[in-house]
């Protein structure tokens, strides 16, 4: 139990033995759905009469990508660690406040550097309210999204602040049919994949979500990692809250819950294959599991399928494809 | 799983203690609704006017009725996001009912309702065992479900009205002068209290304090929880009557409901996870909580400010109660292995 939480994730190894098994990973799983989800849409919207692989129906997919992208890379780091994040769709439409306001008044550079410390005290809150108080983190979450939803209401009653041209080139800007919000992704994603896979925190972090007892006694700062993946997922939904911002070139105060961030992002990370108690999964399944659902939504807009029935499959798809990994992964416990 | 009072009778501790066991994890909740009633009587000397305490019950009563249901899945070790969802359905399928029979009973329309809840449970409950899905994820997609199909249903808005024999039950009042809303209340509690003392109630727990000891010792897990699933769903059902009797037809009925049930119950001292906390003390979680409400109402807290000051007051009750809760285990307990929370 102790070992296999604390061995660090091993290098994919290239043998054939190994490969065979290499696809029943959850990580391998999503993208492989993904791929058969965007196939199937697109034969289905072929056969409506539409063109799937447009330059625009591309486009649209890649920028539904990033917000919910972000913001579920964020939520990766904290489920690892055993953790859980509620109040991110709070902290999204007070992000975008923040920046909208800051850049109407000030420098862009200023804005972004507000909404990061903002992202990072909040962060920081919610892990000491989960370490510190040893508050359960869902309530520990669901608390600080209630504060800041009192802040938010208290102070603004609809869309405020203005983003200056220059800044809303994050959001609508392209290089090809790739918009360029898509590499502020990658590279974000890219980071915490680094951090998660080749550096002491992100082995630490595994340890932790995999078993917080075994992992204290074996020396790992185990609070100090959970306050760590906070504030690092609440940077990435200030990344996110940034980029809302630049799409809508105001300050949206209910961005963040309309979308219903909170739970899209766990179910994206689960459907990306970590799992929901900590200790195993990763960034790449989690991105997987973002294009799933991206790739879904532009499938039933193309087809023009009632907007309540897409939450209908919605909801059926994340249960079918994680029970699909209960059944693949029986000897896990979770 | 033994109770808290077994233990204490086994060593005869100081009566401070004794107290403090009887009361069980749940002792920080009792404190704070005790505060807080005395500040509503402060705030508002006629509070304790029969009929305006019977109606500060009857708006509390939903809540109620939801974190007992809520209860029974946690201290199971599960999750159930779906209350809410089920409010809402529940408000707008009885609408849509009567708006193709408007000559149905209003019992048997309930009892409809009821029946629903009890096959939402159901499926959650099968889905979570048998195919050992996380209840988190899966009540979060049939939160998704049961919105999405019945907004589709009806087209996005739900119209139709509640006749007055159904809203009796949310708004009516018995003899004159008793809410049919508290006696629901009453009767869910007094249901609950009763379950938590019989076998089930104790094999609930030890499913929760840990499944692999309690399936070892010949308890069928997957029944037990699937029961508590069930159990919830027409807890939700009952309470989707009553909110509906209550603030008629709406499609934001249910909204947030099941957050604020599992705050309840969490408040209560109910530790998410499963295994230990009281029924009781998680009904009055949920009436600390409407107090709460209330008293922030009261105060003139301007309604925006309201739930600030509730994600404060629920993370430093939850965080007394966490702090209380390790230093009495502690000392009971002499083995450490606790789950981390």
């Amino acid at each position: 139990m102790t070992d296999t939480a604390l061995a660090p994730p091993q290098p994919p190894v290239k043998h054939s033995a190994v490969r065979a098994s290499r696809l029943t990973d959850p990580a391998v799983g999503v993208w492989l759905a993904a791929l058969a989800v965007t196939l199937l849409g697109w034969l289905v919207v072929t056969l409506d009469g539409g063109t799937f692989f447009s330059r625009a129906n591309i486009v649209v997919i890649l920028s539904n990508c990033v917000a919910l992208g972000l913001v579920a890379v964020g939520q990766t780091a904290v489920i690892l660690t055993g953790s859980l994040d509620l109040s991110v769709a709070y902290l999204i439409g007070l992000g975008t406040l923040v920046a909208a306001e800051t850049m109407e008044s000030g420098s862009v550079f200023g804005a972004i550097l507000m909404v990061l410390a903002l992202s990072a005290a909040v962060g920081l809150a919610n892990g000491l309210v989960v370490t510190g108080l040893k508050v359960n983190a869902f309530i520990a979450t669901l608390g600080t999204g209630f504060i800041l939803r009192g802040w938010i209401e208290d102070n603004y009653t609809g869309p405020a602040g203005k983003v200056p041209a220059s800044f809303q080139r994050l959001g609508y800007d392209r290089i090809g049919p790739v918009p360029v919000s898509v590499f502020l992704l990658v590279a974000v994603a890219l980071a915490l994949w680094v951090l998660l896979k080749h550096t002491r925190l992100g082995h630490h972090m595994y340890a932790t979500g995999g078993d917080e007892h075994a992992a204290r006694l074996s020396g790992v700062r185990t609070r100090r990692t959970v306050v760590l993946a906070h504030v690092l997922c609440s940077l990435c939904v200030g990344a996110a809250a940034l980029f809302l911002a630049s799409r809508l070139g105001a300050g949206a105060p209910w961005a963040g819950t309309e979308a219903r961030y909170d739970l899209e992002s766990i179910a994206a990370v689960v459907l990306g294959g970590t799992v929901l108690a900590g200790g195993r999964g990763g960034v790449a399944g989690t991105l997987g599991g973002v294009l799933v659902l991206a790739v879904l939504d532009s499938v039933f807009n193309q087809l023009s399928v009632d907007p309540f029935f897409k939450n209908v499959v919605r909801g059926v798809v994340i249960i079918a494809a994680v029970a699909l990994y209960a059944r693949r992964g029986s000897r896990r416990s979770a | 799983m033994t109770t808290t009072a077994d233990a204490t009778t086994a060593n005869q501790p100081a009566p401070h203690r004794r107290i403090a066991a009887a009361l069980g994890t749940g002792a920080p909740v009792y404190g704070l609704l005790v505060v807080l009633l005395l500040a509503l009587a402060l705030t508002d000397p006629g509070f304790y006017e029969p009929d305006r305490f019977l109606a500060f019950v009857k708006r509390a009563a939903p809540l109620v009725i939801l974190a007992a249901g809520q209860y029974l899945v946690i201290v199971s070790g599960e999750f159930d996001l779906s209350v809410g969802a089920i409010v809402t359905a529940g408000v707008v399928v009885a609408a849509e009912l009567y708006g193709s029979f408007p000559e149905a009973a209003w019992l048997v329309v309930t009892l409809a309702l009821l029946l629903g809840g009890a096959v939402v449970g159901l499926v959650n409950g099968l889905i979570s065992t048998a195919l050992r899905v996380p209840s988190f994820i899966t009540t979060l997609g049939m939160m998704l479900i049961l919105e999405g199909a019945v907004f589709y249903w009806t087209g996005g808005s739900p119209h139709g009205s509640l006749p007055e024999g159904f809203r009796a039950l949310g708004r009516g009042t018995a003899f004159g002068w008793l809410p049919w809303a508290v006696l629901a209340c009453l009767a869910a509690g007094g249901l609950a209290f009763w379950l938590m003392r019989s076998d089930f109630g104790r094999t609930l727990i030890a499913t929760g304090d840990s499944e692999r000891t309690a399936a070892l010792a010949g308890v069928r897990v997957h029944r037990v929880r699937i029961i508590a699933f069930v159990l919830s769903g027409v807890a939700a059902a009952l309470a989707a009557v009553l909110v509906g009797g209550f603030s008629g037809v709406s499609a934001q009925a249910g909204r947030g409901l099941e957050f604020e049930a599992i705050t309840a119950v969490v408040l209560g001292g109910v530790v998410l996870g499963g295994g230990r906390g009281s029924v009781v003390a998680a009904m009055a979680g949920a009436f600390s909580l409407q107090a709460l409400f209330t008293l922030l109402n009261l105060q003139g807290v301007s309604g925006a400010l309201e739930s600030t000051v509730q994600g404060f007051i629920v993370i430093a009750a939850v965080g007394l109660g966490a702090a209380d809760f390790s230093r009495l285990r502690r000392r009971r307990h002499s083995s450490p292995g606790g789950t981390p929370s």
